[in-house]
Formats: structure tokens, C-alpha cells, sequence
């Protein structure tokens, strides 16, 4: 038996930007792009269902991020994840990977009780690849990163082959240990029209309780242990939950800020044109030839 | 707060051979050293690493740290961060650079964390300048800019709070440069006690090819893209490259199709290049793209669309299909070596 938590993003679409989340000054508008399931995420908790499949365990997906996030949690209950948990909190918004592993360190203490830490590799909102291993330092666990094939798992150890510059490593890691994985190592399964019937009512604390502001029939406490019996609770931790020093949370624990941000400027018009005509092209030809670089 | 004006730059080797973004980003920590009034250290780390120690004084270092023991031959996180960790916290650099190799980014982000620095990842420009921040003054801040939110923006990064700015720069970003003069050669070595912690990842075996295609060293590169449609057209390319003697390169859209193989690829997260000739055909020039070989000393774009952004960047433009253009520049070529 081996339990896993995977850490999961939901992310801006960033591959997918138009002109109309772009605002005028150059900026990109979060709002206005669709949000998606980090897919390296996604390849990650497929790790942790294979698993959970060969050697029994339980899958917990953790996300940190505002109640939006919610929708990423459901799609992993909806590929067979068997707990989800929300990390939020408005104290924990504009993290950098700092705050953002301090958090996610502090929630996997709470959840507590895993042999394996899955994470995509990076992010495509930031591309930073941090998260996972300053996550792995401050819970004070081994990382393997890179991870491209699962090998084995062996009693106390899992083996896996990784990707490294210019070729691969065949690892041997102690449980408990942070991997976090490449996007090519195996195929995310889909999701499962079964569970997606099962699971698509599933609902945080937060929907919960707008629920009970709009009904005052209902009753919170009622409500919560209701959905968590018939397992669609989304569960939720905020800072009241964990034991977190708010001075490295979210913007205040961020040592990174952003100073500027430029929308790419070409410069635009300067070059020369060349038809496409013999002529043309024996005149570039000399023009390259006179400049050393041909010849 | 008084802060150190020492710059540190760890050096990567694989096979105890060193990484070649290491001695550039040597180059580059020694310009912002000058501007800091500062020095440049180089971390070496590794088993009979001496002579990359000393081969760091040629690109900029003032001085080494060496790190040498048998259990230290092969990369392993939790050991290279624990030496990292434990000089940092002692000396406290006022910069730490790496490469953004795998080594770099699976070590950087564990000493950051350990060290409670920031870190700034994949930065495409380093630069040393005071700064006003939220009506604070800053002065000699390390400015880290890279490109964001899939390269749609650049970033300039800024960290005004901690005394460790930390970086990783990809290979061929920085220039390499040999000094004129070498520094004189001044290395620490400093113990290193295994632990058993050590152990907790092991490697098992590891395979590592010597990299076939070398990019960098090509002096003209001909890349294609996706515009080029199919595999046949990406045959022009290979014409091309062979007639004036060039190598083979691809956008990663051309990768994606199975136009050209990934070790060719050219961009953000392929190699940088900067040749004296760059000929890009069918690549509009999206910025991962741009970013690994705006560099270059000339560039010619051949593209149907007039509007395609890689003709902003170009030193020449020619409008046309590739099934065209290309075979009557061959034949052009051809005509002057007669």
C-alpha cells in the first residue's frame, strides 16, 4: 500500500493568448483566459492512479489557488483521484514559488500520511519547475525531478528513469520522496463518464456555504458532513486550518516582484527586401560573399 | 542592510567535464561584477575537479571554491545542496547564478528554499541597476528579465527584500568570451563530509550520449518551420544547409511534426544559437522561437506571409514560397563558385 498526493495547478491557457486578453498597456488579463488542468499536473496524478492500481493506496490531489480551482479538483475525482483538497485563501494570493511550497508544505503535513509527492514538472503560466523541489526541501524529503519512466516500487523504495542532460538515470529513491514528471512519461487517462455522473455535483466549503446563504433552510455543519458521506466533498483549508506564519504567505512571504513587465516590441521594418528573383538573390549572395560570411 | 558584492556562479559538470552555460555565465557574472564593484566566485563541485576550477579563472572567475570528493563524481541533489546551502548561509553572495540545465533546476530551487532566497528562473538577460520600488531605493539591484506567461511578455524580475539573488540562465543565452588576461588562479578547497542522507536517491546507472549535432558551433544554420507544410518541402532545407554548408535546424512546430529531429530544435526550449548566418524559412518568428536565435549576425527570413513577425527581426527579407526561393538561391549559389 502506497499513498499518493499529487500537486496540481490550474493555470491560465497561456499557449492559446489573443489579442483580447492582452490589455493596452502590454499585460496579460488572467481573467479573461480560459483555465485549464496543468497538464504535467495531469501526467502526474496518472502516475499516482497506476500506483494506486498495482499496489493499492489512496490518491489525494491538493490544490492551491482561488475557489476557481475547484473545477482542476473535480477533474481529478472525475480520473479517479479518492480525496481532493483545496488549499485557499485570499492571504495566500500572489504567492511565488517560495510562499506558494511553504503553504503546499504546511497542507501535505496536515494531510499527512503518503509515501509519494507527485507534481508535473512546471507550470505553463510560469515556467519555474520550483515548486516541486522547494516543496520536497521544506517538508525535508528527497526529490527526483525529471522523472520520465516508474520502474518498480520495492518495499521502501521506488525506482524510476529520469531524464538528464543529455541522456537518462536509472534512480533508486527511499520513500517518502517528491518526483515530479515530464509530460511525455505516460499518457493522462480520460476521464470516466462513471465518475463524471458520480462526481460532478462535488462542492467545496465554499460553494457549501453559499448554498446555506441562499437557502436558510439548510444548514452548514449538516451540509458538509452530507457531502463528505456521499464523498463529494472538495475539502478546504485555509490559514484558520493550518499552521501557517503569515508573514510567508502569499505576496508578503514573495520575495520576487515584478519590477516591469514590457509586451514584446519588434523592432520592425528595418530589414532589407529581397525579391524572389535570380537577380535578386545572386546580389544577396554577393552582399553575404563581401561580408565574410560566405566563401 | 549592508550587502556582499560577490558573485557566485555554480559549475556544472557532467562526467567531469564542465558545462559550457557555466563558463558563460562566468562571462556574464563578470560584467555585473564591474558594475557592482564586486568579485566573481566560482563554485566547483565534483571528484578531481581541479582543472575546471582553474579553467573558470580564463572566463572571469577571481576565485574558486572546490568541492572534491569520490562520491561527488555524478550530480545527486540532496549532497550538491547541502555543500550549496552551507556556503551561502556562511558567506552570504549577493548573487548566485546557474545554469538552467536539468542540474541547475532541480539544485537551484532546493538551496533558494533552504536559503530562503529568491529565485528567478530561465532569465534571457541579466543587468545590475538601482532601482526605485514602491518609493524605496534599491541600489545595485540585479535585474532579472526573462519571458512570461508563454513569452507572450517580458518580465523584468526584481528581488529587493533579500540579501541572495538567485538566477538560471539557459545555455548559449550569455556570451562567451576567453578574458584577455586570465585572473590569477586562487582556489579554496573545502572539505566535504558524506552523509547519510546522502543515500536516500541513488543512482542506479546512467546513460549519456555525446551530443551529435552541434548547433552552437555552426557558423551558418538554415531552420525551417511548420510553414514549409511537409516532410518533403523540410528536404529544401537539407539542400540548402548542404549547398553553402550549413547545419540543420527546425522551429519547435517543425519538431512537433516530425520535420526534423529534437536535438536540432531552435528556440526558448531548444538550443540558442548565434551564428553569422541564421536562414529561417516558413518560421513566422513567434518569440520562443526568436529568443534562441535573435542573436545571430545576419538573418534572412523567407516567408509567404509579409506580415510574418520574423521579418522584424530580419536583416533580409524575401517574400516567397520556399519551393521556389529556395532552389533558385541554390542555383544562384552554384552559379558564383563556377
Amino acid at each position: 500500500m502506497y499513498n499518493s498526493i499529487v500537486l496540481v495547478k490550474q493555470v491560465p491557457d497561456t499557449a492559446n493568448i489573443s489579442g483580447k486578453v492582452m490589455k493596452d498597456d502590454g499585460t496579460v488579463n488572467r481573467s479573461k483566459l480560459p483555465a485549464i488542468f496543468n497538464y504535467e499536473d495531469k501526467v502526474a496524478l496518472e502516475f499516482a492512479l497506476r500506483i494506486k492500481e498495482k499496489f493499492g493506496g489512496k490518491v489525494t490531489a491538493v490544490s492551491m489557488g482561488p475557489p476557481r480551482a475547484s473545477d482542476t479538483l473535480r477533474e481529478c475525482l472525475f480520473m479517479g483521484a479518492d480525496e481532493v483538497y483545496l488549499i485557499t485563501d485570499r492571504k495566500f494570493a500572489g504567492a511565488d514559488t517560495l510562499a506558494t511550497s511553504y503553504v503546499l508544505a504546511e497542507a501535505i503535513k496536515k494531510i499527512g500520511n503518503y509515501s509519494f509527492i507527485f507534481a508535473g514538472r512546471q507550470a505553463i503560466d510560469g515556467d519555474t519547475a520550483q515548486v516541486g523541489p522547494q516543496t520536497a526541501e521544506k517538508l525535508g524529503i528527497p526529490q527526483i525531478t525529471y522523472t520520465e519512466e516508474l520502474i518498480d516500487v520495492k518495499r521502501d523504495r521506488i525506482i524510476i528513469r529520469r531524464k538528464i542532460d543529455g541522456g537518462y538515470e536509472i534512480v533508486e529513491g527511499s520513500i517518502p520522496v517528491l518526483l515530479t514528471v515530464l509530460k511525455d512519461a505516460v499518457d493522462p487517462r480520460p476521464f470516466s463518464a462513471k465518475r463524471v455522473m458520480a462526481f460532478k455535483g462535488a462542492k467545496s466549503l465554499l460553494d457549501l456555504e453559499k448554498l446555506t446563504e441562499e437557502n436558510s433552510l439548510l444548514y452548514i455543519d449538516k451540509l458538509v458532513h452530507e457531502y463528505e458521506e456521499k464523498g463529494l466533498l472538495i475539502k478546504t483549508l485555509t490559514t484558520d486550518d493550518l499552521d501557517v506564519d503569515p508573514e510567508r504567505c502569499g505576496v508578503k512571504g514573495s520575495p520576487t516582484k515584478v519590477y516591469k513587465v514590457e509586451s514584446v516590441v519588434l523592432a520592425g521594418g528595418n530589414h532589407a527586401r529581397v525579391e524572389p528573383t535570380k537577380t535578386a538573390l545572386s546580389g544577396l549572395i554577393d552582399q553575404l560573399m563581401n561580408d565574410h560570411i560566405f566563401g | 542592510m549592508n550587502f556582499s558584492n560577490e558573485v557566485w556562479v555554480f559549475i556544472e559538470q557532467r562526467d567531469g567535464k564542465p558545462a559550457d552555460v557555466s563558463f558563460e555565465l562566468l562571462c556574464k557574472a563578470h560584467k555585473l561584477a564591474e558594475t557592482m564593484e564586486g568579485s566573481v566566485k566560482a563554485v566547483v563541485i565534483g571528484d578531481n575537479a581541479e582543472e575546471i576550477a582553474k579553467a573558470a579563472f580564463c572566463y572571469g572567475a577571481n576565485e574558486a571554491m572546490l568541492i572534491d570528493h569520490p562520491s561527488l563524481r555524478h550530480f545527486r541533489t540532496i549532497p550538491y545542496s547541502r555543500i550549496l546551502t552551507k556556503l551561502i548561509e556562511e558567506f552570504t553572495p549577493r548573487i548566485v547564478l546557474f545554469g538552467a540545465t536539468v542540474i541547475g533546476r532541480d539544485l537551484a530551487p532546493r538551496v533558494a528554499s533552504h536559503t530562503k532566497s529568491a529565485l528567478t528562473a530561465d532569465c534571457t538577460d541579466l543587468q545590475i541597476s538601482d532601482v526605485t520600488y514602491l518609493k524605496e531605493k534599491f541600489p545595485r539591484l540585479l535585474l532579472q528579465i526573462r519571458p512570461a506567461f508563454g513569452g507572450n511578455i517580458i518580465a523584468t524580475i526584481i528581488t529587493p527584500d533579500v540579501p541572495v539573488q538567485m538566477a538560471t540562465v539557459r545555455e548559449g543565452v550569455m556570451e562567451l568570451s576567453l578574458l584577455s588576461q586570465p585572473n590569477p588562479v586562487k582556489i579554496t578547497k573545502i572539505d566535504f563530509h558524506p552523509d547519510p542522507a546522502d543515500e536516500l536517491v541513488r543512482i542506479i546507472e546512467q546513460h549519456r550520449e555525446e551530443n551529435k549535432v552541434n548547433l552552437k558551433a555552426s557558423p551558418i544554420i538554415v531552420a525551417g518551420g511548420y510553414g514549409l507544410g511537409t516532410k518533403e518541402n523540410f528536404r529544401l532545407i537539407e539542400e540548402l544547409a548542404h549547398t553553402i554548408g550549413a547545419e540543420v535546424a527546425g522551429s519547435r512546430a517543425a519538431v512537433d511534426a516530425g520535420f526534423v529531429a529534437p536535438d536540432r530544435q531552435v528556440g526558448q526550449t531548444g538550443v540558442t544559437v548565434r551564428p553569422k548566418l541564421y536562414i529561417a524559412v516558413g518560421i513566422s518568428g513567434a518569440i520562443q522561437h526568436r529568443a534562441g536565435m535573435q542573436e545571430s549576425q545576419k538573418i534572412i527570413a523567407i516567408n509567404t506571409d509579409p506580415e510574418a513577425p520574423i521579418f522584424d527581426i530580419s536583416h533580409y527579407g524575401i517574400v516567397g514560397d520556399a519551393s521556389e526561393v529556395i532552389p533558385a538561391f541554390i542555383e544562384a549559389y552554384k552559379n558564383k563558385l563556377k
